[in-house]
């Protein structure tokens, strides 16, 4: 029990922060139902960050009660009611800042990884 | 609510909906690269993962999970407590006898104990005592030291005194005696209590020779005067003299008991209103506002030491106490309430344990449920917070349950209680009493739960759902027998506590108290109001008295006397037989008694030396007293007392000749009287009271009759007869000497009784759960058993197995108990009068009883067990 439980508890902590961002920005695009949303995110990856959608739904909730994206609902021409997601105001401001903490995290783990000559010297 | 719940189930639905939408597009998208639709689906399902559990998690993040949740637990507690009506009674009485019993008892300590008085800032309410080092601070305080206190002090803003009074009204309305106070002024001040109509006394009415003012009770006001307004300022005829009505006191206005009539103090003119020694006196004051009790005392210290110097004859050695007002009404009653809790707490507990043991049998059966709830993908906390609400919902329904059993406990309770609780008016179920019956029912909701819950779902998954719920593992069999020791250990405790309360009670009634209360009489009598004149009526009155009711068929013997044997009311003289009489802190004291000559042969109390009195004893005849063998011994050791002379303090010049010893009487009661300070008893005859003391004495003798017939019969008789030539002679507090007697053991007996019900409720509830657990635990085995019945063993064999398991556990429980036994017993000795320690008989006995009872709840098991058909059993398997 605890190890199945464990594997859904590890993806979602390691995609948290990540996850959230990565939402914001496909939405930034265009709005975009839950499953176009994962189809998205994997085919920007080039297939390798694959959603699971255990962490996604719960990841667009928890994103709606914060008022950073809004969903309603629109008649699909394929079939079902589909439930769209778009980008509110206060998410634009939210995915800025997320972005620059993004990089400047980036930078300090590149700049771990490939240390400068003076400073490996030194 | 409604609404809240209508809004989650679309949101649920349309969760549901989305992700539903989001499998079509997926299974769509499948078949569209090729594949059939059942391969679709269930590529889109593994893509997919644990649906429900996505569902979950999303929920989780409305926000109002816990609600949600919440609502769930209960109601599938509520269903889980339905399908099992059995368990759910069974655990639902537990508790609500338990919380109920321990609900009433805090009802009464809030009323009594907790709830500050009901005047004006009553913290500031302080009542002060005469103190001295040999007899402790049960003195009252004399006029003169009354008013130098009120003159000097400054730490108390306002001080009153009062004292017993009460007299006959004869107009307007039928004449009738009432019971009286006298006050002095500022006495309703102090309290912050105002009037209901009128004023209180004036300075210049607080005084001899003051006009006769009157405040009169609201009962008084309503009866005699039809409360109406103009009552204040008419006439109330009391005592045989007029008084006018000044003032209407607040309903329910209480000092030590009710009372009709207040008049002013300071108007008595009687001779113990001078004398710096008689100390009998109740004052009370109010502390200013920003001072503490300790800065008052110290004040209080400095006056009374300035006064014993001032006036050493009467006060040296002698000083004052300033205690909180609140302590003096409730008095010793608080240390028995708090022991009552304590009981009761015991037996709650027990009672959470049993429900323990049950949910927690319960919950390994459910095992499979609960592992079975894992594998769909419930979370731990989850299953240990259903668990906490299932107990929780158990423990308010009982909560629930039991205050109603409380709220129709109380007056029972409160109508038992020996002589009157204190405050008794305050005892009602309030916000308070809710509280605590709602924080006591979630407490013991959360400590009868916590053990099934933490317990549940820490199993291995596989192991459980493959194994079914047959296993009992060592770490519950261990858990159940911690239970049944823990109830073993309590119930021991409340057993040898109410043996001990009832071996004491047993000795205690058969002490000799010293005289032979059957068929005795004593009652009040208020003189006609006409014959308070002059000592000489008086006296004609009183003989009067004693010659009618002499003659009224079914009476022995009459006598009359100033104070009954364990009834309230007593007067201490100090003595000495050395020429000068010692300091007053080294005065040993005695209770005096003034009797006619009857009164032995009333009483039943033994001659052992001497005379008694007789009618030749009178003022103009030489002073004499009798002694009883206690004084006599303590006074004259191993001397023949009679013919020695005794000085009596306040009573004639130069000592008196002892003429008799008699039997000691325990005065203070049968549970009391032996660790009682003041246990010397002189008698002294009515007939050598002092003329300008008559009227004092006339205000409080009792007549005492021994009858041949039941006593309450000649109380209609006796009250005809002692009507008097003028019709308005009237007997008042009739009591038996029985009643006297039988009363003055009440408290321990209540306290007894109590104690007995709880130890049997410990026993009862005890037995149910070594009962639950064995049935529990024996089922368990039952294809172990089947094993060793197919090996060849016996029946009786089988049983001894199972006894030997409980008593193991029985045991173990008593070892523990036992020494919490000890300890409340050593606890009781010093809360209860008269209580003696618990004697190795009474932990034999009550021990016996235990194992005894809980071999037989045991037995019920084992026979099952042994009557397993070993085919049966291991086919089960």
């Amino acid at each position: 029990m605890s190890g199945q439980k464990n594997r859904y508890q590890n993806r979602t902590e390691i995609l948290q922060g990540t996850l959230d961002m990565l939402i914001l920005q496909t939405l930034q695009w265009a709005p975009r139902h839950g499953y176009a949303l994962s189809k998205a995110i994997r085919m920007n990856s080039g297939e390798i960050l694959k959603v699971d959608t255990g962490s996604l739904y719960p990841a667009l909730h928890r994103l709606e009660r914060k008022g950073w994206i809004a969903a309603e609902w629109k008649k699909s021409e394929v079939g079902p009611r589909l439930r769209v997601y778009r980008l509110t105001n206060p998410g634009k401001k939210h995915l800025v800042a997320e972005r620059s903490r993004w990089a400047r995290l980036l930078d300090a783990i590149s700049g771990v990884l490939n240390p400068s000559n003076e400073e490996s010297e030194g | 609510m409604r609404f809240a719940l209508w809004g989650k189930r679309q949101r649920n639905e349309e969760l549901e909906e989305e992700i539903q939408a989001h499998l079509t597009l997926a299974e769509r998208e499948e078949m569209e690269s090729g594949r059939t639709q059942k391969e679709a689906v269930a590529a889109a399902r593994r893509e997919f993962g644990n649906v429900s559990l996505a569902e979950e998690t999303t929920r989780d993040m409305w926000g109002w999970r816990w609600l949600v949740d919440c609502i769930q637990d209960v109601r599938y507690a509520v269903r889980t407590l339905r399908q099992k009506p059995g368990f759910a009674a069974v655990a639902l009485l537990t508790l609500a006898l338990g919380s109920g019993a321990t609900t009433v008892m805090f009802t009464v300590i809030n009323g009594v104990l907790l709830k500050p008085l009901s005047y004006p800032d009553p913290e500031r309410l302080v009542t002060l005592h005469g103190y001295t080092e040999k007899y402790g601070d049960n003195w009252g305080i004399s006029y003169p030291n009354f008013l130098d206190l009120r003159r000097e002090r400054r730490s108390l803003s306002r001080l009153a005194a009062w004292t017993y009074g009460g007299d006959t009204v004869s107009e307007p309305g039928q004449a009738e005696y009432v019971n009286g106070r006298q006050i002095s002024e500022e006495l309703f001040a102090v309290f912050g209590v105002n009037l209901l109509g009128g004023r209180e006394f004036r300075s210049e009415e607080d005084q001899r020779g003051g006009a006769p003012v009157v405040i009169i009770s609201y009962g008084l006001w309503q009866s005699r005067y039809g409360g109406r307004p103009t009552a204040i300022g008419e006439p109330l005829i009391l005592g045989g003299k007029s008084y006018k009505v000044v003032g209407i006191a607040p309903v329910g206005f209480q000092l030590d008991g009710g009372a009709e009539v207040f008049t002013p103090l300071g108007q008595n003119t009687e001779p113990r209103m001078q004398y710096r020694e008689a100390n009998f006196l109740h004052v009370v004051a109010r502390l200013l506002p920003n001072l503490t009790l300790t800065q008052a005392q110290a004040e209080l210290t400095t006056l009374g030491n300035q006064l014993a110097e001032q006036y050493p004859k009467a006060n040296a050695g002698r000083n004052f106490q300033a205690l909180p007002l609140h302590q003096e009404l409730v008095g010793d009653v608080e240390s028995t309430l708090w022991l009552l809790l304590g009981a009761v707490g015991l037996v709650l507990l027990i009672a959470c344990v049993n429900v323990a043991s049950l949910l927690l049998a319960r919950a390994v059966a459910r095992e499979r449920e609960l592992a079975m709830r894992v594998a769909l993908g419930a979370g731990r906390s989850r299953l240990v917070r259903q668990c906490l609400t299932e107990s929780a919902a158990l423990g308010l329904l009982g909560g629930a349950l039991g205050v109603f059993l409380a709220a129709a406990g109380i007056r029972p309770f409160v109508v038992f209680w020996p002589g009157s609780l204190p405050r008794a008016e305050g005892i009602r179920i309030d916000w308070r009493v809710l509280l605590f019956a709602l924080s006591v029912s979630l407490l013991s909701g959360l400590l009868f739960g916590l053990a099934p819950a933490l317990r549940a779902p820490t199993r291995d998954l596989e192991q459980t759902l493959r194994a079914g719920a047959r296993a009992v593992t060592g770490s519950s069999r261990r858990l159940h027998s911690g239970f049944v020791m823990f109830e073993i250990a309590v119930a021991i405790v409340l057993l040898v506590a109410a043996g001990a309360l009832a071996r004491t009670v047993l000795s205690l009634s058969y002490l000799d108290p010293g005289i032979n209360s059957h068929n005795v009489l004593a009652t009040h009598v208020a003189l006609s109001p006409g014959t308070l004149q002059s000592a000489p009526k008086m006296r004609a009155a009183w003989q009067d008295v004693l010659d009618r009711a002499r003659g009224v068929t079914g009476v022995q013997f009459v006598a009359l006397s100033d104070i009954i044997p364990m009834r309230v009311g007593q007067n201490f003289l100090g003595y000495w037989t050395t020429p000068a009489p010692p300091p007053p802190n080294e005065l040993p004291i005695a209770l005096a008694s003034c009797v006619t000559p009857d009164y032995l042969k009333v009483m039943g109390i033994p001659l052992r030396q001497g005379r008694f009195f007789d009618d030749h004893d009178r003022l103009e005849t030489e002073p004499v007293v009798v002694i009883d063998e206690v004084l006599a011994q303590h006074a004259f050791p191993n001397q023949d007392a009679v013919g020695k002379r005794l000085s009596i303090q306040a009573m004639g010049q130069g000592p008196i000749r002892v003429v008799g010893v008699v039997g000691h009487v325990r005065h203070w009661g049968l549970a009391s009287d032996d660790q009682a300070e003041i246990r010397d008893q002189i008698y002294y005859p009515f007939g050598q009271v002092p003329d300008h003391l008559m009227h004092l004495f006339s205000s409080f003798m009792s007549l005492t009759a021994r009858t041949t017939v039941s006593p309450l019969s000649l109380v209609e008789p006796l009250g005809r007869e002692l009507r008097g030539t003028t019709g308005d002679q009237t007997l008042y507090d009739v009591r038996t000497m029985d009643e006297l007697a039988s009363e003055s053991l009440a408290l321990q007996r209540f306290v007894m009784m109590l104690f007995s019900v709880f130890a049997g409720l410990a026993l009862l509830l005890a037995c149910i759960g070594i009962y639950g657990v064995l049935a529990y635990l024996t089922g368990q085995r039952v294809p172990e058993i089947g094993v060793r019945i197919a090996m060849g063993a016996s029946a009786g064999q089988v049983v001894w197995l199972i006894l030997r398991q409980s008593l193991v556990m029985i045991f173990a429980g008593i070892v523990v108990g036992v020494a919490g036994a000890l300890a409340a017993a050593r606890l009781l000795v010093h809360l209860v009068d008269g209580m003696r320690p618990a004697e190795p008989l009474t932990f034999t006995v009550m021990i016996l009883v235990l194992i005894a009872a809980g071999l037989f709840a045991s037995l019920v098991p084992a026979r099952r067990a042994s009557k397993v058909d070993p085919i049966v059993a291991l086919r089960y398997e």
